[in-house]
């Protein structure tokens, strides 16, 4: 094998490996926005900005009290979840029903609560690019492959491969969760089937703040992993709600393995699309995948989302 | 050449056989009564001939034309209409321009579809809740109001979806009274309905559908002591 | 409903005699960007709030409105005064609406808001990107036709004015009680014999058109335009939606009155707390949602509407009577 093929091989894989890692993250991401879109029928269009918000709880704590991000998601999706609860419970569960001449009212409220979240960190923490200077933020780990005569060697970043194993424990714990025990249980019924499962004597009520609630803490976990490798600012949940509702839609509405697999599906194309096609259309593949697939495959990559 | 003709209609649902081999004709002029069991599939044969979804296998033809695969409104203009089991008002509009809203298949011009509306909201008795918003309606009137929109559209063919469930017994009659109208009008009338009083006063001939197929044919007479049908709804120890 | 032609065609006589009177350029600037989200909203409304599509991506309509004049005014098509930019902005547009509807017209609801504003995002990466066309990120500039403000006061006066008396006509037409009837249910419009499709498309068409215009005019007003300012979701796209609800979605009046409190907040706002302005427009969504979801015109109408319907209910007979 040729020097050069082995180079274009080595680049391939590294593509491929930073892909994936970057869509672990996606996934959590997009799992949380799934969970609302299946129980409530929404779309939570302040997804990303309560990412930001666990961003900087992540940065303050590293920056004042030397609190590592990994070590500070103990608080950090505690927190979340009462954030996403509250959320609910205060504005969004009092419009649920109310009557309106433009539909989808909850869906704007989600955008005007999304507009409230980045202003405030506009206002309190300016618009200056900040990031969490841990030790190990450049640390990178190599393996070399030999293959047809050539070594191959192949990076992993420390910080995107501990954030990646968070993110499969994470996901793990929310599938335990939801397959094994009650309130696990009553999310997937209310998600199936609100009435009936009202009717079964679930507290539906109580069923979506504890969604959304979860939600939150699933974006906010992706938000403190991802503070150690991204640079964090105000208006940086804007770009993250699209990349989520692009992920969901993937992954079929609602759909929770769907989820992990849109997360990858995204980190890859955007992997992949940005070095071999255009570094400047990066953001524009999401977006165009996201089209194609509501189009022709309206129930998701799997195709068990919404019919 | 008979109005409607549905030759071999069959409609699946993933594993679940909806409608299956359905056969029958209307002729011009005719009350056909359809029945059966609640279930049975009789408002998926009305999706089916609306145009709400294509029928898996099978044609439908109406005034000889094929119509199966054609959009609802596609089959709306060729003079069929429709009402609605579950009523579908158009919430924040007056009853007025509810009915306007169908009368503009018919004309491009506001004053000529005012005028066709207010014929039709004469037609169904409903002057006097002309200007009332469509959503504070009482359920009766709802039920009329499906009525008065489809003869707006001026329809050679009605499809009529349950209009009498729910009703207090004086709007019943009220209710008969006018489908009687209208079929003298010229109107052709396929009607699903579960009450039995109701079918075999108006209907000329019956059809029973039961796990969505044809089980009888028939003059009401014939239909209602047909041993099939009566075990359809009451099982078999009363057949 | 007669007198309101009337009530119309005095209000904008009266409104064209401002600039002779008042020669304070803030002022006179404040009136401008009035009438040009009274373009907007009007145009968002149609779409938004007669025909119950609810778009999050009408930036890209004022965005393309926008280039077109800047890239014909650059490559020497159209003199400066641009008048053929406007035209031309508010066709390309709804050229694009056209498309975009296309596509994003398969999808209901949510999935129809979400797909038009991802498009729309496409579209700015687009300006941002193709820098032979668009000068990418570092914008287009050029310097204004008038140096008074009172000729771009006329112009978006007659704009606004042209908006309001064409979609009142369209909503006293066919059109409009097909429009309405989509938004109210989509099923039975289509029952009734309207394909739906292509009304919506007549509809985003007319909105994507005038919102274009509305584009295009900002250009020739503001003179320097980049793809983060008039491609902006938070700024147009979502600003769009604010002034309709604020002022009352499916209103006639309703944009004009959200267009000026806009403007005064937004003043107000950026006096008090230079960066984190949104955040007040952010709040505002939300009290607007929770406790006017109708808005201000339409809570007025309703609460008339209200006592007019207690009135009828006194004296209408029983059903089946």
């Amino acid at each position: 094998m040729s020097p050069q093929v082995a180079g274009q091989i080595e680049l391939l894989g590294q593509v491929l490996i930073s892909g994936i890692l970057l869509g672990g993250l996606y996934a959590l991401i997009g799992l949380g926005m799934s969970l609302i879109m299946g129980v409530m029928k929404i779309i939570n269009l302040a997804h990303g900005e309560l990412m930001m918000v666990a961003m900087y709880a992540t940065y303050w704590m590293f920056t004042l009290a030397k609190v590592d991000p990994y070590v500070s998601l103990v608080v950090v999706c505690p927190a979340m979840f009462l954030l996403g609860v509250a959320i609910q419970k205060f504005l969004i569960t009092p419009v649920m029903n109310a009557d309106s001449i433009l539909p989808q009212n909850q869906v704007l409220l989600t955008v005007g609560i999304g507009l409230v979240l980045s202003n405030l960190a506009l206002l309190f923490f300016s618009a200056n690019y900040r990031s969490v200077p841990v030790s190990y933020a450049s640390k990178t780990i190599y393996w070399d492959v030999k293959m047809g005569g050539q070594t191959i060697s192949l990076s992993f970043s420390y910080p995107f491969l501990v954030a990646f194993a968070i993110a499969v424990v994470l996901g793990a714990a929310l599938f335990v969760f939801l397959g094994m025990t009650d309130t696990g249980r009553m999310i997937r019924a209310t998600s199936q089937d609100k009435r009936a499962a009202s009717l079964m004597g679930i507290n539906t009520q109580r069923i979506t703040y504890i969604t959304f609630g979860l939600g939150a803490a699933l974006v906010g976990a992706a938000g403190a992993l991802l503070d150690p490798v991204y640079y964090l600012y105000p208006q940086i949940g804007g770009p993250f709600t699209s990349k989520a509702f692009v992920i969901t839609v993937l992954g079929g509405m609602g759909n929770i393995p769907g989820a992990v697999l849109g997360g990858l599906v995204l980190g890859l194309a955007e992997s992949l699309g940005s070095v071999y096609i255009s570094l400047g259309y990066k953001d524009a593949f999401g977006f165009i995948i996201f089209v194609l697939v509501l189009i022709f495959l309206p129930k998701g990559l799997l195709g068990k989302g919404r019919a | 050449m008979s109005l409607l003709e549905l030759r071999g209609v069959s409609k699946r649902f993933g594993g679940l056989q909806a409608v299956g081999n359905m056969t029958f004709k209307i002729e011009r002029g005719e009350i056909l009564g359809l029945i059966g069991p609640n279930g049975a599939g009789k408002t998926t044969i009305f999706n089916l001939i609306n145009g709400y979804f294509p029928p898996t296998a099978g044609a439908i033809f109406f005034k000889g034309e094929r119509i199966d695969g054609l959009k609802p409104f596609q089959v709306c203009r060729r003079g069929l209409a429709r009402t609605f089991q579950v009523v579908k008002p158009l919430a924040r509009l007056t009853v007025l321009e509810n009915v306007m809203v169908s009368a503009f298949s018919k004309t491009n011009h506001r004053g000529e579809a005012s005028r066709i509306a207010l014929e039709a909201i004469a037609f169904t008795e409903m002057e006097s809740w002309r200007d009332r918003l469509a959503g504070s309606l009482p359920l009766g009137m709802r039920k009329r109001l499906e009525m008065a929109r489809a003869l707006a559209t001026k329809p050679d063919l009605l499809l009529l979806d349950e209009n009498f469930a729910g009703l207090n017994p004086a709007e019943v009659e009220k209710t008969i009274a006018i489908v009687r109208k209208i079929h003298e009008s010229g109107v052709t009338i396929l009607i699903i309905e579960h009450n039995m009083r109701v079918i075999m006063s108006i209907s000329q001939r019956l059809l029973c559908v039961c796990y969505g197929e044809k089980i009888s044919e028939g003059s009401p007479a014939e239909v209602a002591n047909d041993p099939r049908v009566v075990e359809a709804y009451l099982g078999v120890a009363h057949a | 409903m007669r007198k309101s032609p009337l009530v119309a065609f005095g209000a904008v006589a009266a409104l064209a005699v401002v600039p002779l009177l008042v020669s304070n350029t803030y002022v006179l600037h404040m009136l401008v960007m009035v009438f040009l989200w009274v373009l907007l909203g009007q145009a968002w409304n149609l779409l938004g709030g007669y025909t119950g599509q609810v778009s999050y991506g009408h930036a890209a309509f004022f965005g393309v409105g926008a280039y077109t004049s800047a890239i014909m005014v650059k490559s020497g098509f159209s003199p400066a005064a641009a008048w053929w930019g406007l035209l031309a902005g508010g066709l390309l547009a709804a050229l694009v609406g056209s498309v975009l509807g296309w596509i994003c017209f398969r999808l209901r609801g949510p999935y129809f808001s979400l797909s038009i504003l991802a498009l729309s995002e496409v579209l700015r990466l687009v300006a941002v990107n193709w820098k032979d066309l668009t000068n990418g990120a570092e914008g287009i500039l050029y310097i204004p036709a008038f140096n008074s403000k009172a000729a771009y006061y006329w112009i978006v006066l007659a704009l606004a004015g042209v908006s309001y008396l064409t979609i009142r006509a369209v909503m006293r037409s066919k059109l409009g009680f097909y429009f309405l009837a989509i938004r109210e249910d989509q099923d039975c419009a289509e029952s009734l014999g309207i394909d739906t499709t292509k009304y919506k498309l007549y509809s985003l068409l007319i909105s994507a058109f005038f919102t274009g215009v509305a584009g295009a005019f900002y250009m020739n007003y503001m003179g320097f335009i980049d793809p983060g300012i008039v491609f902006s979701l938070s700024d147009i796209s979502i600003m769009m939606i604010l002034v309709t609800m604020l002022g009352g979605a499916a209103t006639m009046a309703g944009p004009a009155v959200g267009a000026v409190l806009y403007i005064l907040m937004s003043e107000a706002f950026r006096v008090f707390l230079k960066s984190g302005h949104l955040l007040f427009f952010g709040i505002l969504i939300i009290v607007i949602i929770i406790f006017f979801p109708q808005g201000i015109v339409g809570t007025l109408r309703e609460k008339w509407a209200g006592r007019r319907l207690r009135a009828a209910n006194a004296t209408a007979p029983k059903a089946g009577a």
